[in-house]
């Protein structure tokens, strides 16, 4: 398991020098820069600016003094908004992300998975219907729709929660939260039905329901662990989702994350603030991936036996 | 993927029975049906808008403003007084367009990927597939932004763009299909009689691959439909004059307090086509699917 993690470690290396180079060469060969999109800047000022931030110099020298900083953990300094650098900025806007992402994660594990086993236990039927049905919907109603469908239902019209803000009014987190969480609360609840409806078929529950186990026992016991795994698989994938899914998010509630922060980057041309977003999402996509797979070869000792004899 | 009747018709002479069972299977399935039939009435719509509708795309009418749902106007208006409804047929064509050749330019892709990689197998199969595994762990939501915004919100780029992220799955799809089928007797029979590799790939293991790829590719089609909307919501996708759905979603939330409908609409339009091609891919899924074969 050790050598698993080690080798899958060592193969996020080149995964992120990829995205850390092709990122780096795609915004300074994009037309435009940091300073020219304001009114013109006097071309002695100009000079002095990218004297300071080293854009005089040849561009692969450039990339080579990002690297070194990087491998320091130092973002570099914000070109946007000077005297703050991307590390500062970075900070002030993960908590926020990070703080949506995981109530929409832990709503949609939770309301996903149940709906999905108890819609699997009896199939074809009302229980198995409703709940599937709903998530349809779920997955049918992107959220960049169902955010302002549910803000003009529950915060205009019927005034119950605040329309927007993060923290300064209690009940404000409940919508971003929901309208980030539903796609994936409706892709889990089918996921696992599907996980569950294939292992509930299987010759040892059979066992354990014959050796009279309480259905109770055999399905939160027995049935679960192996049901679970094709949800588990996704969460890495969705917690990609999910940081991509915050830029929309974010931006209808007024959110002050890095989804926001990401975009208006990109406008600015704020060379360090994109590079700093993109390797960070990049880093956290990849562990989170990793994760899940850890995950998922513990769940599973068949393929924990195939990545003890080294193979794939 | 023209026709999913034409293609059993052709198939059943060939005496295959997959084709005509998947074809009554998915004739049980009513939401299957019902979402095929809105696909046909969205595609027809679509290509007729330019003879179907009263009011031309760009007719304003300042002094009308925006008003709700009436006899003239059966959608309501927008606030420059132009006509929903056209907005929204002409916005079906770019959302539909965008969402078929994107999903046409991963389809190329992956299958041919998918088909040499699995067919040659061993080292280069190997490389092959790891080069996919790189590019599925690079994060493309935001290299995508990051294209749009930094060279221009070209619709071409989109097409491309989209599509160089979804072949990714149709390439391991495809490449496992092929995998299986290349131990199989008539390819081994198609190489003793002497055909070259690409012409095996061609007329033996493509047309082999069909059913899953069709059905994976029914279900890429919303997938690429939402990745527009989203795009052209941030404003980095279709720019105006031009419509798509997204698009009009992100005008009807600026002013949905006060006109709801412009917000409604579009986003009814858009959930019903991809609720229709969702309940298609499943039901097409159950009817190609041999392991559907024992309910």
């Amino acid at each position: 398991m050790a050598r698993f993690i080690l080798m899958r470690l060592l193969q996020a290396i080149p995964v992120l020098l990829v995205v850390i180079t092709v990122t780096f060469f795609l915004v300074r060969l994009a037309p435009g820069g940091p300073f020219s999109a304001e009114k013109a800047v006097p071309p002695e000022v100009l000079k002095a600016l990218e004297a300071r931030y080293h854009l005089d110099q040849p561009m692969i020298s450039q990339y080579l003094s990002y690297l070194g900083d990087l491998a320091h953990g130092d973002f570099g300094p914000s070109f946007k908004y000077p005297g703050r650098s991307v590390n500062e900025m970075i900070a002030a806007g993960l908590p926020a992300t990070a703080e949506l992402g995981l109530y929409a994660m832990a709503f949609a594990l939770l309301i996903g998975a149940s709906a999905g086993i108890i819609a699997a236990l009896k199939p074809n039927t009302a229980q198995d219907y409703i709940p599937m049905s709903t998530a349809m919907l779920g997955i049918c109603l992107p959220s960049f729709l169902l955010g302002p469908l549910l803000m003009l239902v529950f915060g205009v019209w019927l005034e119950w929660v605040p329309v927007s803000g993060w923290g300064d009014i209690p009940g404000d987190k409940i919508l971003p939260a929901l309208t980030l969480a539903s796609g994936y609360t409706a892709y889990i609840a089918r996921l696992s039905r599907g996980g569950m409806l294939e292992v509930m078929s299987q010759d040892y529950i059979r066992t354990a329901r014959a050796k009279g186990l309480p259905e109770w026992k055999v399905v939160l016991k027995h049935g679960l662990r192996g049901g679970m795994v094709p949800v588990i698989a996704f969460i890495g994938p969705a917690f990609a989702g999910l940081l991509s899914g915050s830029f929309v998010v974010e931006t209808i509630f007024q959110i002050p994350g890095l989804g926001r922060f990401y975009v208006q980057a990109a406008f600015n041309r704020d060379y360090t603030m994109i590079m700093g977003t993109t390797v960070l999402f990049a880093a956290l996509i990849i562990l989170f991936n990793l994760l899940a797979d850890i995950v998922a070869v513990w769940l599973n000792p068949r393929l924990r036996d195939l990545y003890r004899s080294g193979g794939a | 993927m023209k026709n999913p009747a034409a293609e059993t018709v052709q198939q059943a002479e060939q005496g295959s029975s997959l084709w005509q069972d998947a074809w009554h299977r998915l004739q049980k399935n009513k939401m299957a049906l019902l979402g095929l039939a809105v696909m046909v009435i969205m595609c027809v719509t679509a290509l007729l808008t330019p003879w179907i509708t009263p009011y031309g795309y760009e007719e304003q009418n300042l002094l009308l403003g925006a008003v709700p749902p009436s006899a003239e106007h059966w959608l309501g208006t927008d606030t420059l007084g132009r006509d929903l409804l056209t907005r929204i047929l002409y916005g079906s064509r770019i959302s539909l367009a965008v969402g078929f050749i994107a999903t046409a330019v991963a389809l190329l892709i992956g299958v041919i990927y998918g088909t040499v990689a699995g067919y040659l197998g061993g080292r280069v199969d190997a490389l092959m597939m790891r080069l996919v595994d790189i590019l599925y762990a690079l994060p493309f939501m935001i290299f995508i932004i990051l294209l749009m915004v930094i060279f221009g919100r070209n619709i071409l780029l989109l097409f491309l763009a989209i599509g160089a992220i979804e072949w990714l799955t149709m390439a391991r799809i495809v490449r496992g299909q092929v995998q299986s089928l290349r131990q199989q007797e008539f390819v081994e029979a198609a190489i003793s009689i002497g055909l070259g590799p690409w012409a095996i790939i061609r007329r033996h293991l493509i047309p082999n691959t069909l059913g899953p790829v069709i059905v994976y590719t029914t279900l890429t089609i919303p997938n690429v439909m939402l990745l527009e909307s989203f795009l052209s919501f941030l404003g980095l996708g279709i720019q105006p004059p031009q419509s798509s759905w997204g698009l009009l979603i992100s005008y009807g939330v600026e002013t949905m307090e006060e006109y709801p409908w412009l917000l409604i609409f579009p986003g009814l339009a858009l959930s019903l086509t991809l609720f229709a091609l969702n309940f298609l891919g499943d039901g097409l899924r159950d009817a190609l699917d041999p392991r559907a074969a024992k309910d």
